[in-house]
């Protein structure tokens, strides 16, 4: 049996009356793992609530599609400064992304280091649990600390913990300018030195990547104009002694941070795909562990996305580097084990959001 | 404010209690001489006082444990705090209960500049992680104005705000792991110097739980490299209306300065008597600043200055150095000192849409007229952040009570408006019974869930956020 409810209030009854498992699909793009179940799509619950460019804020229904919130947000010369990760390209999965699937997929791009994750954009959600109730929490303002905060908590949870049926969020300006330094670089250690120092410096770099498979750092300044050209020199400046620095204007410049999001290196390779989140500067000892056979890494060397080949024990070989990973295509967990004392917590929390076992079963815990 | 009646049960275990606690925590760690306990009676919400059972200020996590195991053991309440400053009585104790302060535990663990982050004990004040990393051109960004004083352990517990949050975040959006301590005294560590936790979000929901969840001992914060420069303009408006679109422009025009801040005509009056900063005399006024280089300020301040423009303002001063900067924060860092000088005031903090704003100005003036209490108004603009501040006579009978009537039909409007009863301040014990309006049954429900799973006796904290008809059941099971 395949729904698909066209209200929230649709949803919840097919969820309380139902005892089956259920596998929860925004626009199926981010389906890494295919889950048993009942088929339940969001795609029907869509459309923009509400949108006030002078607060910053927009409320939409969660199957609203991400092409229809972004184009609405680029008439007011707006965006959602997370770049949402796409993984259509590299999972080859057709449709369109959902607004839902992006913050229950905590997508978060390579401005997280500067603006912040899907999760600090995320301001209120309407879902329905596991029993069917309807529950909301945050609310549309950008300041909220009226009870807890289960927004950050749905964030992320893969439709573990109930069903997003409304999500609201913060929204920035698209700047007028983009730029971005591009430099050589051969060996992680090297790119990590020269991202990390680009990040400790006041000039609000907004991105920080490095495409090992063309061998290049890319660091990206955004911003108004004479802002923008000053602080692209200071840094020139700062990183010339790692080697000769080009600069990226504009479309170009924003070329790059688009294959990136759409891991597009990664794209058309065989093998197993992960994702490790280490403290930048682990970066290097994560690629030397691993060997991977081709890797991006965002976040300053924080996050690195890595195709291996295909049953390597990525978990194994991280050995004692703090951190976790994230196995997108292969055959093992896709979520990294929590520690006991962990475990027992949010095995709880998935019994009281999901009494019934139902909702995306095994896919996180 | 109602709290609910101390049992006798645990009241009368309160000598079993200490000689256990002091068996195995140093001596100078156990305190129940009510001469020392009563710097421990209220936080900042003074006209809450209680004596607590006694108090306990560790040194380090294991001894936290400890303290924890023996007061689940023994079915005592604990009210945890950091360094006091709650303005809603959060670290407010109850008869049957114990205090546990962190204050003893201020250590810098780790400092990672290329990684950007600190990881502290959390009894550190919030200015001196700052202070420890200053030196070598860093900070760590949220900054309430009790940043002086008040604990990062707080500061985590109320997922706290500051003037500069518009353009940095809140304590949620700069926390990237905790050490944090169970009712049952088990020691958990969630997300750690990565930029994202593992898994379920446990650090987004633990912030912000007003100690409600379990004890935090130590916090990863990030820290982040300091701006070159910063400079502020004051602009002057001779209606809120017209300040508040103003607002609005800006920030639909790109600019996304570190703070907007908005002052109201009562209390720019208040301010100017108490402080003589020289604001002028007009409706409302914006402070509104901006970071970077010389060249970078220049260009975002005349773009400002040119969107003002079009809205007639009464007044344009800007800035050139950090002297003229510093006598424009002049009058709005005062302005809490200035209306407690006119009066005992209450400071609210609903969160509105920023479109609503001379509207809900509008309705607070309105109802000042009606219940016959001052207010003035200065607030966080960018972010809808009200901070209504109500004036009373405390020595006057049934002030507070009329004030307290007040405050709950200001916060009533805010989310009637589509707001909420508190941006940053947290809900405590003061805003705990009016939860009611901005949830459902089933909302709540969803939250005490959660408390539920960390602290299934509800031990700790457990007269605060929730109403005390909705968390009756819960609380009382030990009894
Ligand atoms: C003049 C003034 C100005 C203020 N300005 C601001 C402002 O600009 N922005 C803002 O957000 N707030 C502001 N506040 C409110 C207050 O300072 C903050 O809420 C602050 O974070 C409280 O920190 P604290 O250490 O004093 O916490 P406490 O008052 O000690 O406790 C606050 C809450 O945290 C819990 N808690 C304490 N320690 C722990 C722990 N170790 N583990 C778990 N829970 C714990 C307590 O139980 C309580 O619920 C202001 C207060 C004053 C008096």
């Amino acid at each position: 049996m395949d729904y698909q409810p066209t209200s929230e209030a649709e949803l919840s009854e097919i969820v309380k009356a139902t005892t089956n498992p259920l596998a929860i699909v925004g626009g199926g793009t981010r389906r890494a793992r295919p889950v048993k179940g009942d088929m339940v799509s969001t795609a029907g619950i869509s459309g923009i609530v509400d949108y006030e460019p002078g607060a910053l804020t927009m409320v939409a229904r969660a199957g609203t599609p991400l092409f229809e919130i972004e184009a609405t947000l680029a008439k007011e010369n707006q965006q959602l400064a997370f770049e949402p990760l796409s993984l259509a390209g590299i999972l080859g999965s057709s449709g369109h992304s959902t607004i839902g699937g992006v913050f229950a997929a905590n997508a978060s791009g390579s401005r997280r280091i500067q603006a912040g994750a899907a999760r600090d954009f995320l301001l209120g959600v309407r879902f329905v649990d596991g029993a069917g109730k309807i529950v909301k929490n945050g609310g549309r303002v950008m300041k909220n600390v009226t009870g807890y905060d289960l927004v950050k908590l749905l964030a992320g949870s893969w439709g573990t913990l109930g069903i997003l049926s409304e999500v609201s969020f913060k929204v920035l300006p698209i700047s007028d300018v983009s730029a971005t330094l591009s430099m050589k670089a051969d060996d992680p250690k090297t790119a990590i030195d020269i991202m990390t120092t680009c990040m400790n410096t006041a000039f609000d770099v907004t991105g920080a990547a490095y495409d090992a498979v063309a061998g290049c750092v890319y660091i990206r300044i955004e911003g108004f104009e004479k802002s923008v050209a000053y602080r692209s020199g200071a840094l020139q400046q700062i990183v010339s002694k790692f080697g000769a620095v080009d600069i990226l204007e504009m479309t170009a410049s924003r070329a790059v941070w688009t294959q990136i999001q759409n891991l597009s290196m990664l794209q058309n390779r065989d093998g197993d795909l992960w994702r490790v989140s280490v403290k930048p500067t682990d970066g290097a000892n994560v690629v030397h562990a691993i060997s991977p056979d081709a890797y991006v890494m965002d976040w300053s060397g924080g996050s690195i996305w890595m195709r291996v080949s295909k049953g390597m024990d990525v978990r194994g070989a991280l050995g004692s580097i703090a951190g976790h990973a994230t196995c997108y295509v292969g055959d093992a967990a896709m979520f990294h084990p929590e520690p006991e004392n962990v475990r027992v917590l949010t095995d709880a929390i998935r019994r009281k959001y999901d009494p019934k076992a139902i909702l995306n079963q095994g896919l996180m815990g | 404010m109602e709290m609910p009646i101390p049992s006798d049960f645990r009241i009368a275990r309160k000598s079993e209690l200490m000689s256990r606690l002091r068996a195995v925590l140093p001596p100078e760690c156990v305190i129940d001489d009510p001469m020392e306990t009563r710097a421990y009676e209220c936080d900042a919400l003074s006209a809450y006082r209680c004596a607590p059972l006694g108090v306990v200020l560790p040194y380090t996590t294991e001894q936290v444990a400890t303290a924890l195991k023996i007061c689940f053991e023994m079915d005592i309440p604990v009210v945890p705090r950091g360094a006091g400053t709650s303005l809603a009585g959060g670290s407010l104790p109850t008869a049957d209960s114990i205090i546990l302060g962190v204050a003893r535990m201020n250590d810098v663990l780790e400092t990672d500049y290329a990684n950007r982050f600190v990881r502290v004990q959390t009894g550190r004040t919030n200015l001196s992680v700052t202070g420890a990393v200053e030196a070598d051109g860093y900070f760590y960004a949220p900054d309430p104005s009790s940043q002086l004083a008040c604990a990062i352990a707080g500061n985590i517990a109320m997922n706290s705000g500051g003037a500069h949050c518009l353009k940095y975040g809140v304590t949620s959006n700069n926390l990237l792991g905790v050490r944090l301590v169970t009712m049952q005294g088990e020691i958990v560590d969630i997300g750690g110097a990565q930029l994202d936790a593992a898994g379920m979000d446990l650090l987004g929901v633990i912030c912000g739980s007003e100690g409600q969840l379990g004890v935090v001992t130590e916090a990863t914060l990030r820290i982040l490299h300091k701006p070159e420069g910063a400079l502020p303009v004051l602009i002057g408006f001779d209606s809120n209306e017209v300040a508040g679109a103003c607002v609005s422009d800006i920030i639909r025009a790109g600019v996304l300065p570190v703070a907007i801040e908005f002052m109201d005509r009562p209390c720019i009056r208040a301010t100017e008597e108490f402080a003589k900063a020289g604001y002028p005399d007009c409706e409302a006024l914006l402070i509104i600043e901006v970071e970077g280089s010389p060249l970078e300020i220049e260009e975002q301040l005349e773009k400002i200055m040119s969107i003002a423009a079009a809205h007639d303002p009464v007044e344009v001063r800007r800035a050139n150095d950090s002297d003229e900067a510093a006598r424009i924060w002049l009058g709005r860092k005062s302005a809490f000192g200035a209306m407690g000088q006119i009066n005992d005031y209450m400071c609210l903090d609903g969160t509105i849409p920023v479109s609503k704003l001379p509207y809900v100005l509008r309705r607070i003036g309105e109802m000042s007229q009606q219940f016959g209490l001052g207010v003035g108004n200065v607030f966080h603009a960018g972010d809808g952040n009200m901070h209504p501040l109500i004036l009373y006579n405390a020595n006057e009978p049934g002030q507070l009570e009329l004030c307290e009537q007040f405050g709950a039909e200001i916060l009533k409007l805010c989310v009637e408006v589509g707001g909420c009863l508190t941006g940053e301040h947290g809900v405590g014990i003061e805003k705990r019974d009016l939860m009611d309006h901005q949830f459902a049954p089933d909302d709540l429900e969803a939250q005490m869930a959660i408390k539920d799973v960390f602290d299934p006796k509800w031990l700790l904290n457990p007269a605060k956020v929730f109403p005390l008809a909705a968390s009756e059941r819960r609380r009382d099971q030990g009894l």
